[in-house]
């Protein structure tokens, strides 16, 4: 049996393909939502625009090491990258916030409320906590039916978000039953505008999964290569049946709250330390110096996600908006209960 | 042989169990147990893998059976009591309520909550939720009053493809009985008039079917004769079948055993009002119970609540009018 630090070294080796493919998932959800951003700040989009920028690495690690079409992934607000790594179609996204009735929602909802429960991505709703047991459901009805094999499911939320009753239950609900249930935690520091030191008085969001009985563990969130090792292995034991997994990246949001915000309330000081680093030019120059893509390959991959997000904003453009008049309008999907 | 309204309840998913390995019951001490007041007895004998124990947890709880519903399961969540089903109302109105508009995916969940007040059971054990419940777009929410209704109505909120809220009333589990099951029953979601009239109309539902049906046959021996609608599904609401009892009597009383503010009983008569106006000989008349939260001891209780002492109050009011 290979000691840890071989192991360690072995999945390093390993997950160069792992690292690149997350890596052009960052690119994508970046350029992606840049644009998107100076899209809104044209007037041109309504409601709000949520970015990852920062959170791209944690994000887009834990979807490629989920297998599509078997494991459940439910992203949240910063899951841009981590939503496409899982297989949702860009112009999904930009049909969404274009609000084009031929996107997932049918304008019904916008910007990070989409999924495709059908696909294994449950479409969030905005209570945070709320989404993982729905997770749990799935797992459960699976396992109930003799069709969960070594499905995994995994959900995203936020330090904010593990402070509400909902995360509580449904952690608590999945480690009772033993789910293979992955939880990661991008811990940004804040809350939209709430620090830490207000939302939990434990050292670390790793200490709560003690009082669950479940494993937690921490992980540079600006390190790609790290966050890829740590999810592979945490998605290794959940299919193991290890039970749920809650995943603690450390990182900072490199934007406000909303597109819309500022966000005054992250100190200089922050912002330049370890935790502000830019996950996506820090993964950029890790692959130069392992020698895992040269500048040649990485400028191909910054111009195919140029030209992929063009296309599918331009597309999502040229699509109708939604007609009130001709729209559904009803709740049910029983035909008996629209008479 | 009899069998009572807490074991049509009982047989009813018996039966939905047997026919349809999609459905599957959770909820707190409902396995080995068989449930605080019995209706899951023996299901767990019979179905161990699909009558499962929850921790307390009514959130997670509902977000599990969304979960397995997009799974293609047909979950039955039992709440312990209607009262603790607030602290699943988030899953409740936000996830389940609007799966199918926001994904196109159906969300076949049945939610029970055995609901309503019963002596000494005092504020936290007592509540009829329908109100909060029925506000909510995309839900169903029923009510059945009969042991027949229970079973019936029962089997078709499993198979109905969207959230059903069940609200069984805890006084009717073991005082009422009926001979036997249905093998054809009303649709859910239609109204019935349980006794015919002429002089007013008593549009109520649950419990309080019993209490207006004692009121009648009271005022009966006075000669008058009071028809009463059962609404059975308080929503969607079978509004024809009230309009058309209104258009017989031109008088009308809805009651409800929930709080007066808002509810299905202001629902009522906001549609007969808006619908049927030229229906009415006299203003339309409502009865809840007091705006208060429910109180434990019997006495206070009795009076909290509508009673067939009550109803009779507003009813020869009513034909005064």
């Amino acid at each position: 049996m290979a000691s840890g630090a071989d192991h360690e070294d072995n999945l390093k080796n390993d997950s160069s393909e792992m690292v690149l493919d997350a890596f052009r998932w960052m690119v994508l959800a970046r350029t992606f939502e840049d644009k998107i951003s100076s899209i809104y700040k044209a007037g041109k989009i309504v409601g709000g625009v949520y970015v990852g920028k920062g959170q791209e690495a944690f994000s887009s690690a834990l979807a490629v090491n989920l297998v599509k079409g078997k494991d459940i992934y439910s992203p949240l607000i910063r899951d841009m990258a981590g939503r496409s790594a899982f297989g949702e179609p860009l112009v999904d996204a930009a049909r969404t916030y274009m609000g084009s009735s031929k996107g997932p929602t049918q304008g019904r909802d916008g910007n990070v409320h989409r999924g495709n429960p059908r696909e294994g991505m449950p479409a969030m709703i905005s209570h945070l906590g709320a989404m993982i047991s729905v997770v749990n459901g799935i797992l459960f009805a699976r396992r109930m039916k003799g069709t969960l094999d070594d499905a995994v499911g995994a959900t995203t939320i936020g330090d904010g978000g593990t402070s509400t009753g909902a995360f509580h239950e449904a952690l608590n609900l999945a480690a009772v039953e033993n789910l293979p249930l992955i939880v990661s935690v991008a811990n940004n520091q804040f809350a939209y505008s709430t620090p830490n030191s207000k939302q939990f008085a434990c050292d670390n969001i790793t200490d709560k999964a003690v009082g669950y009985g479940i494993t937690g563990v921490e992980v540079d969130g600006t390190d790609l290569v790290d966050c890829v090792n740590t999810f592979k292995l945490c998605v290794e034991k959940a299919r193991a049946g290890d039970g749920p997994q809650l995943v603690v990246g450390n990182l900072l949001r490199l934007s406000g709250h909303g597109e819309h915000d500022d966000a005054p309330y992250i100190s200089e000081d922050l912002r330049k330390s370890k935790l502000g680093e830019d996950c996506l030019s820090k993964a950029h120059n890790r692959i130069l110096d392992e020698g895992w893509a040269n500048q040649g390959d990485i400028d191909d991959i910054f111009k195919e996600s140029d030209d992929e997000v063009k296309s599918a904003i331009h597309t999502a453009e040229s699509e109708k908006v939604p007609d009130p008049y001709s729209h559904n309008w009803s709740a049910y999907s029983s035909s008996i209960l629209n008479e | 042989m009899s069998i009572t309204y807490l074991e049509a309840i009982r047989e009813a998913q018996s039966v939905a169990l047997q026919k349809n390995d999609e459905v599957f019951i959770y909820g707190q001490d409902i396995g080995f147990f068989g449930g605080a007041f019995k209706s899951t007895k023996g299901l767990y004998n019979e179905f161990p893998d699909r009558v499962l124990d929850s921790p307390i947890s009514e959130d997670a709880m509902v977000g599990l059976a969304v979960g397995a519903a997009i799974e293609g399961m047909r979950p039955i969540v039992e709440m312990q009591f209607a009262d603790f089903s607030s602290v699943g109302f988030n899953q409740i109105v936000n996830q389940a309520a609007t799966l199918y508009w926001r994904t196109s995916l159906a969300c076949p969940i049945t939610i029970r909550l055995p609901s309503g007040g019963t002596p000494g059971s005092g504020p936290f054990h007592s509540q009829c939720m329908e109100t909060i419940y029925a506000h909510y777009p995309g839900t169903v929410v029923m009510a059945p009053s009969t042991v027949e209704d229970a079973y019936s109505m029962l089997l078709d909120a499993i198979s109905i493809d969207d959230p059903v809220i069940f609200c069984e009333h805890k006084y009717l589990y073991y005082h009422l009985k009926a001979q036997q099951l249905p093998k054809k029953a009303l649709p859910a979601t239609k109204a019935r008039i349980v006794r015919p009239g002429r002089h007013a109309t008593i549009v109520t539902y649950s419990a309080m079917v019993h209490e207006a049906v004692s009121t009648a046959e009271k005022l009966s021996e006075d000669g008058f004769e009071i028809e009463i609608v059962d609404l059975r599904c308080v929503k969607p609401i079978d509004i024809e079948t009230v309009l058309g009892s209104i258009a017989r009597t031109g008088r009308v009383l809805a009651i409800g055993e929930a709080f007066p503010w808002g509810g299905v009983t202001a629902e009522i008569i906001s549609q007969i009002t808006s619908e049927g106006f030229n229906l009415l000989d006299a203003p339309p008349a409502r009865l809840n119970s007091l705006d208060t939260p429910i109180p434990y001891h019997p006495e206070l209780w009795r009076f909290h609540r509508p009673t067939a002492h009550s109803i009779e109050d507003k009813i020869r009011k009513l034909i005064k009018e």
